[in-house]
């Protein structure tokens, strides 16, 4: 079977009932996408699919038809992308380990609503945990990844 | 040598009151160097100091910090202390963990263990301070924990960069022919003013790295300091940010296969009936073992992906032996109370006589309170994991663990080869909290790899795994009385704790041939050692038989001792009707730190004021891990339920080397104690844990997550840690400003199964 992932047609030979999140970790060797739960409650292991954000470990990698993006993907050209250059100013990581879900859940969010509120931040981001707490910062960082996005950064 | 190491080993896992003896013995190897593990594996080129620097001839630099970064900062702050004196910018060092190595040995990690509280600074607390911190050396002891890290590498590591410099400058001194004391470093160059003349760091690494290091060392005063005491950009942030493989989970290496691990759903028990032919027979599964070892008995799959290991894993059908403890929750709380009314338990703290005055106790003048909390699962992001190759008679193992040394030592042990045998490669943490000081995780893997021919396996649990294999924080049980005085203080608390032994179920699993000796302060530690002074107070830890795997869960005793005493204060003070922050600035004034940080979260959170109608605050204060710390939360009643508005925090610690990442810690931990004191608890049936995954034991979401505001205060004469100490007053301010808001005192947590939260 052939998947698209960040640009990359990489052909891979797995079950089809494969949750995604394996058939990149085990079988491609992406390994941005992180694994929490298995049961798409935690939000580790968040791609976009044409630009739709998908809980990759609860996705059967049989059912999957679009491009796929993963963290990996997202700078291009050596330069990160502004929601990742947010992240850095914002010194947002502590573990670090949800972080790739929760920059692909706000790269998404940032892609529909400009300038999210808050309630739109709470709306988008609530599916993706944080056990260390990173949640004030997240928000800054979305807040500044909005202006550099417009500032066309 | 081994039998003076063995002895000491053992005295000090015998616990803290018999450390003395093993610190006697040890006092010769106490004084002795430990050897430098990074001469082992030096590349071509590299030169290296001491075990914390080495500098390649084109003038890289690499920092050793060898404690666990598991999202604490650490690793940029240990960083920082030696930048700071190796006078080279932050963004100029590679940071790396390095070997499990004696040399890193953590002091400070044990030298509070004592049975004394933070402020006590007699001859015996002393003491046995400086011998804790000796056995910790004596024990090669390498561990994160105990938010000890930077106090233990405060000099540790300056020391190590003003050597390295001292080292450098001698060298280029003699190249170019000019007194050292004309010479002067920037960013990794030394320079001769005069002439103009300057060398490389890079290009005079070896000859330096081959002269002695100085005898006497002048670090620089803090008035001079460029790095610390200023927010330092991260050094793991761009990894962090980019998704870059650093974990565990994401170890990869040629020919790997992987694996996961079906455990006793009852700790301890065996398999009693076992069919593994529907798993052996599915997809891509290579090999199911059994895995027998201190931390229980089950099954390990080994696979051709992590998914199919996963399949086979359920498909395996096993029947387990019944469980040794208390079968359900309702019968383990039994237990406590049991406990509790039993006449065991040790007074860490006896002020006063006690019993006398609540003898003749007038009845308007006694608060009663009976208090519980449940066990609580650590649930790092990271699931527990590790990957082990055992070739050729050598283990390697890839694990993000707290604990090295150890880790070495179980695994060395699991795989039948000797210690010099076995590498251990840290990797970064998705989390980290206490429970990756457990090496069960690496054990497994070291099974696994006995059966893999040589191969890589990386072996990996389930959520569901690793929810129901925890080393749980315990649950615990307390009954409080106090005597309310003529001014509305108490003059009289009397305090019985009742919890499992942390220190007793650790040596269970980790060095089963030990038994504990001694009381485990852990049981009373955030309640018997508080800045309060009230004239008769006694606090009385008694250990519960309960052989449920208890551990390390950030702040440990004090992460529900916190909650039992800060919301019994708060009971106290409506009693004596006083404001609980008044009452705590008169109990604490012999504290002027502890009142400095009660009188600045006040200011912040502009306490006293009138709120409107449908809110509230709630305020409580712990001193742990050296640091005093104050949180006052406001809620509010909404249609939703209640919701965390704001938290302000205020914490003394002492010195503070990197306000961004302390700031970062402090609401890092406050959140993690909030997730649990709204709605966590482990409960079990049938000698099972209930819950399972994210859906039935969750953790705080964005959108239930307060604004933070926090104060960093450096009025303390003593360093304190950050990594835990905003957890412990969290539950109680929370607990605080629901009974300020609603009138409900709740004394059990989790909060949710009274009220309802937005």
């Amino acid at each position: 079977m052939r998947l698209t992932v960040n640009g990359n047609a990489i052909d891979i030979d797995a079950d089809p009932d494969m949750p995604l999140l394996w058939a990149l970790r085990d079988l491609a060797g992406v390994l941005g996408p992180k694994f929490g739960c298995g049961i798409a409650a935690c939000g580790a292991c968040t791609v976009h699919i044409d630009g739709t954000p998908v809980r990759s470990c609860a996705l059967p990698v049989g059912e999957v038809d679009g491009d796929i993006l993963t963290i990996d993907g997202l700078a291009t050209d050596g330069k990160l992308h502004p929601v990742q250059q947010a992240w850095l100013e914002e010194q947002v990581a502590q573990c670090g380990y949800c972080q790739a879900g929760q920059i692909m859940s706000a790269v998404a969010l940032l892609d529909e609503i400009a300038n999210p509120t808050d309630e739109d931040i709470d709306n988008a981001m609530g599916g993706n945990l944080c056990r260390c707490g990173t949640y004030p910062r997240i928000r800054s960082a979305i807040k500044r990844a909005a202006a550099l996005k417009t500032a066309g950064i | 040598m081994a039998s003076i190491g063995k002895i000491a080993r053992r005295t000090f896992l015998i616990g803290a009151v018999a450390i003395a003896g093993g610190v006697a013995v040890g006092y010769y190897y106490y004084r002795k160097p430990y050897p430098n593990p990074l001469e082992d594996e030096l590349a071509d080129g590299d030169a290296t100091f001491n075990p914390y620097v080495k500098i390649a001839a084109d003038s890289t630099i690499t920092v050793i910090a060898p404690r666990a970064e598991m999202g604490q900062g650490v690793a940029t702050t240990l960083a920082a202390l030696v930048a700071e004196e190796l006078d080279v910018p932050l963004d100029k060092i590679k940071v790396e963990h390095g070997p499990a190595a004696y040399a890193y040995y953590n002091s400070e990690m044990l030298s509070e263990g004592g049975p004394f509280a933070f402020y006590n600074e007699g001859v015996v607390a002393e003491s046995m301070r400086t011998a804790m911190g000796a056995v910790g050396k004596v024990l090669g002891f390498q561990g994160t924990g105990g938010s000890s890290s930077t106090r233990d590498g405060f000099d540790k590591m300056r020391q190590a960069g003003a050597a390295a410099r001292h080292m450098l400058i001698a060298a280029a001194a003699v190249r170019l022919g000019v007194p050292a004391s004309e010479l002067d470093t920037q960013d990794a160059t030394i320079v001769h003013k005069t002439t103009g003349k300057s060398l490389t760091y890079g290009e005079v690494a070896a000859d330096a790295a081959a002269s002695a290091p100085p005898s006497e060392l002048r670090l620089k005063d803090k008035a001079d300091w460029v790095l610390l005491g200023k927010p330092q950009m991260r050094t793991d942030m761009l990894a962090k940010v980019t998704g870059a493989p650093i974990f565990g989970a994401d170890v990869s290496l040629p020919e790997m296969l992987y694996g996961t691990v079906k455990m006793s759903l009852r700790f301890w028990s065996k398999p009693v009936k076992a069919d593994l032919s529907k798993a052996e027979k599915m997809p891509g599964v290579v090999k199911i073992v059994p895995i027998d070892t201190s931390y229980g008995h089950g099954f390990g799959v080994i696979a051709e992906n992590t998914w199919a290991a996963f399949k086979a894993a359920e498909a395996i059908e096993v029947e387990w032996s019944d469980p040794e403890y208390p079968a359900d929750t309702a019968a383990i709380f039994k237990a406590l109370q049991d406990a509790l009314a039993s006449p065991d338990g040790s007074a860490l703290r006896d002020d006063g006589d006690v019993d006398t005055a609540f003898a003749d106790i007038p009845r308007e003048r006694l608060v009663k309170a009976d208090y519980e909390v449940p066990y609580l699962a650590h649930t790092c992001m990271e699931p527990m994991n590790a990957t082990a190759r055992l070739r050729d008679g050598v283990l390697d193992i890839w694990s993000p663990n707290q604990m090295p040394t150890i880790t070495r030592q179980l695994c060395a042990s699991v795989a039948g080869v000797e210690q010099d045998s076995v590498n251990v490669h840290t990797t970064y943490l998705g989390g980290g909290f206490g429970r990756r000081g457990e090496m069960d995780f690496s054990m497994f893997a070291a099974v696994l790899a006995k059966e893999t021919g040589g191969r890589p396996v990386k072996v990996i649990w389930t959520r569901e795994e690793d929810t129901r294999h925890d080393t749980y924080r315990p649950a615990a049980a307390g009954r409080f009385r106090a005597r309310i005085g003529d001014d509305g203080l108490p003059v009289a608390v009397d305090m019985a704790i009742a919890s499992p032994s942390v220190i007793a179920s650790t040596l269970r699993r980790t060095f089963p041939s030990i038994s504990p000796l001694g009381p485990d302060k852990s049981i009373i530690e955030g309640s018997f050692d508080q800045p309060y002074t009230i004239p008769d107070y006694r606090v009385t830890a008694i250990p519960a038989a309960l052989s449920i795997p208890v551990g390390f869960w950030r702040s440990v005793g004090n992460s529900y001792n916190g909650f039992f005493h800060e919301s019994f204060m708060d009971e106290i003070a409506a009693a004596g009707k006083i404001d609980p922050v008044e009452m705590r600035k008169k109990l604490m004034a012999a504290y002027p730190a502890a009142v400095k940080v009660v009188e600045k979260v006040a200011e912040m959170a502009k306490w006293g004021e009138p709120l409107p109608a449908g809110k509230a605050k709630g305020f409580a204060f712990t001193l742990s891990f050296g640091s005093w710390v104050g949180e006052i939360i406001q809620v509010a009643d909404t249609p939703s339920g209640i919701r965390l508005e704001k938290m302000w925090i205020a914490a003394d610690v002492g010195t503070a080397l990197d306000p961004g990442i302390i700031e970062a810690q402090l609401t890092s931990g406050a959140v993690y104690g909030l997730s649990a004191a709204i709605g966590q608890e482990i409960t079990f049936a049938d000698g099972m844990v209930e819950q399972s995954n994210f859906h039935d034991y969750d953790a705080m979401r964005i959108f239930q997550c307060p604004q933070f505001e926090v104060a960093i205060l450096e009025n303390y004469h003593k360093m304190g840690g950050v990594g835990e100490v905003g957890t412990p007053p969290a539950p109680p301010a929370l607990a605080n400003a629901v009974f300020a808001l609603t009138g409900k005192r709740i004394r059990k947590l989790p909060l949710n199964k009274e009220v309802s939260f937005a």
